[in-house]
């Protein structure tokens, strides 16, 4: 049997006294999209850095398609394929010329790097922008070049660091599809995200990692299970009986319902509750647009699982200092 | 995007196939190519490269030529040839800030992440560097030659000390790709440069004789690479003694480029995350 894309055991990493990573392990299989998931901080980028050979681990082993990373950093390096948290592309340059100097680094002759950038740039629809330089482009731009330049090398392994942070809706569905493509050709893709909804959108596989540990790993829908069964949610007509809607919900689970926009939710152990939250709804007089039953969202999930939000108030300083 | 099989050497335990020769030159003359690419975006570097030994060569020889060498015309067959030096020894203080910056960046990252020589980072960056400051190096003697500056040796002298100065810039490069490496982020590096490049530039023989300084100060002199490649330069261009400084000038730059070279390296591999080790570390 051929190794896994990705093996990970016993991983350890601090920096002084800070210890960023605390013994995690993952497994990915050839093919598949792993995301590793977690809130700023929690050491997604450290593992990925130690994945792509820039960062020696403390203790640990990490195999990529069967070469040890901290032994045979150059055969690892010929099979990855790396896009960090800033698009590390040339501004000076323009996009082709940037791709296709990975091109020649990696031994293309000329003809051939500048036929594969030109590829690449028509694939990620940059092919109007192709002589002008990065500078001048857009964030989603850069991004989209700083993906196609991990991919001259046709990387078996492609690792992706927040590869959507920053970016508006229209750009990161834009990637997104990008990213479904490479999975659907055969790459094994590993994404780190803070959104649930990206992992749950291109992986298959989820690893939930805070303060350096594994907390929890599934495929999403796994993972949105795990967290308690299902929800019960309910859609006043008037807004206004939002409230009275989230006491009478309260009231009879025992547990105190999460409000949204126009809707609240309360965790429901038991699904026979259903029936009676619509007939108190009836006797109270509170009209509904909807009543219904589902699982937890992911981002409810990852409460359960990690006790906080996904999304932080501050960003830690892997995310902000570089 | 084609599938394509990626060939990849045998991966026995332990091996760490290091980069061969003619592949590691290839990817130095890429990013080298890289490099100078910038100045079409950035002409301003040249621009820069062209006026300021024209501000110097005007300056030190019209203002301060007669004070110090009796007349300007006389001046400016003592200092033609340090000027050019200090040009590029002030010239090299890119190389520092160029490699700082495309760490910043995440370039490093990237390219740390390719099967490549580690070292064709640093050398990619450093032949280009050096390599425009040769423009610089014929612009500020083609100024001097204008304003009266004659060769009054061999056209063999003349290109020799071409070279010598070349080969300055390209030890002095090593070190500032240390200083590049090692600090944190454009402004220190910029600030940590400066403070080494300026004593080095201006306590020397470029503007005036060792001798007639304070003892104190000729202790420093005569020691400082910048006198005994300038000493070599002008013995080369304008005539002097030769033998001696030459000897002195190859052991400066063999031994500032092997150190800084070792160091540089050792440095870039090392060299991680640097904000967050700093900021876990409390630094």
């Amino acid at each position: 049997m051929s190794p896994p894309a990705i093996a990970v055991t016993g991983l350890t990493k601090s920096f002084g006294r800070t210890r960023v990573l605390n013994g995690i392990g993952f497994a990915a299989a050839e093919g598949t999209v792993l995301a590793l998931l977690g809130p700023n901080g929690a050491g997604k980028t450290t593992a990925v850095r130690i994945l792509c050979t820039l960062l020696r681990p403390d203790a640990g082993h990490a195999e990529i398609l069967g070469r040890d990373v901290v032994r045979e950093p150059q055969q690892v390096r010929s099979v990855i394929g790396l896009t960090g948290q800033y698009a590390a592309v040339d501004d000076m340059l323009s996009g082709r010329e940037n791709l296709s100097m990975i091109g020649r680094l990696l031994g293309q002759h000329a003809k051939v790097a500048r036929r594969r950038a030109d590829d690449l740039l028509a694939a990620f629809d940059l092919t109007g922008n192709a002589g002008q330089t990065v500078k001048a482009y857009s964030g989603g731009m850069r991004r989209r070049l700083d993906l196609a330049a991990s991919l001259v090398g046709e990387p078996r392994v492609l690792f992706l660091d927040e590869p959507t942070t920053g970016l508006d809706p229209a750009s990161r569905g834009q990637l997104w599809d990008l990213i479904s493509g490479l999975a659907v050709q055969g790459t094994t893709v590993l994404l780190t995200t803070q959104y649930l909804e990206e992992a749950d959108r291109l992986a298959s596989q989820a690893v939930v990692i805070d303060r350096g540990r594994v907390l929890a790993e599934g495929s999403p829908a796994e993972l949105k299970e795990r967290s308690g069964g299902q929800v019960i949610e309910v859609r006043p007509v008037r807004r206004a009986d939002l409230p009275a809607v989230a006491r009478v919900l309260a009231d009879l689970t025992g547990t105190s319902a999460s409000t949204g926009r126009d809707t609240a939710a309360v965790p429901a152990a038991d699904p026979g509750l259903l029936g009676a939250v619509v007939s108190r709804l009836g006797a109270e007089h509170i009209d509904v647009s909807q009543v219904g039953l589902r699982l937890p969202s992911l981002d409810e999930a990852f409460l359960t699982i990690t006790g906080h939000h996904a999304v932080p108030e501050a960003p830690a300083p892997e995310e902000n200092l570089r | 995007m084609t599938a394509v099989t990626i060939t990849t050497g045998p991966a026995g335990p332990g091996t760490t196939s290091p980069v061969r020769p003619l592949a590691a030159l290839r990817q130095i003359r890429v990013l080298t190519r890289r490099n100078l690419l910038h100045v079409w975006t950035d002409p301003q570097q040249m621009v820069g490269m062209t006026i300021q030994p024209l501000m110097f060569l005007l300056l030190f020889v019209y203002v301060f030529g007669g004070a110090i060498a009796g007349s300007s015309r006389a001046y400016i067959q003592f200092v033609l040839p340090g000027l050019v030096v200090q040009g590029v020894t002030f010239w090299a203080m890119q190389t520092a800030v160029g490699l700082n910056t495309d760490f910043q960046r995440g370039l490093v990252d990237r390219f740390r992440s390719l099967p490549i020589a580690r070292s064709s980072v640093v050398a990619g960056r450093i032949v280009a560097d050096v390599l425009r400051t040769g423009w610089g190096t014929v612009i500020t003697v083609a100024a001097g030659m204008a304003f009266g500056f004659r060769l009054h040796t061999t056209v063999p002298g003349a290109l020799g000390a071409f070279g010598l100065i070349l080969a300055w810039g390209f030890a002095l490069s090593w070190l500032m790709a240390f200083l590049g490496v090692s600090l944190r982020n454009a402004e220190t590096v910029q600030t940590a440069a400066f403070l080494l490049v300026m004593p080095l530039g201006f306590a020397s023989s470029i503007f005036a004789a060792a001798a007639t300084m304070p003892g104190w100060l000729q202790a420093f002199v005569k020691v400082n690479p910048v006198t005994v490649v300038a000493d070599t330069a002008r013995g080369l261009m304008v005539g002097g003694p030769v033998a001696g400084p030459l000897l002195k000038s190859a052991l400066w730059l063999v031994g500032l480029t092997a150190v800084s070279w070792f160091l540089t390296l050792r440095r870039y591999r090392a060299r991680a995350l640097p904000a967050v080790i700093d900021t876990f570390s409390g630094h």
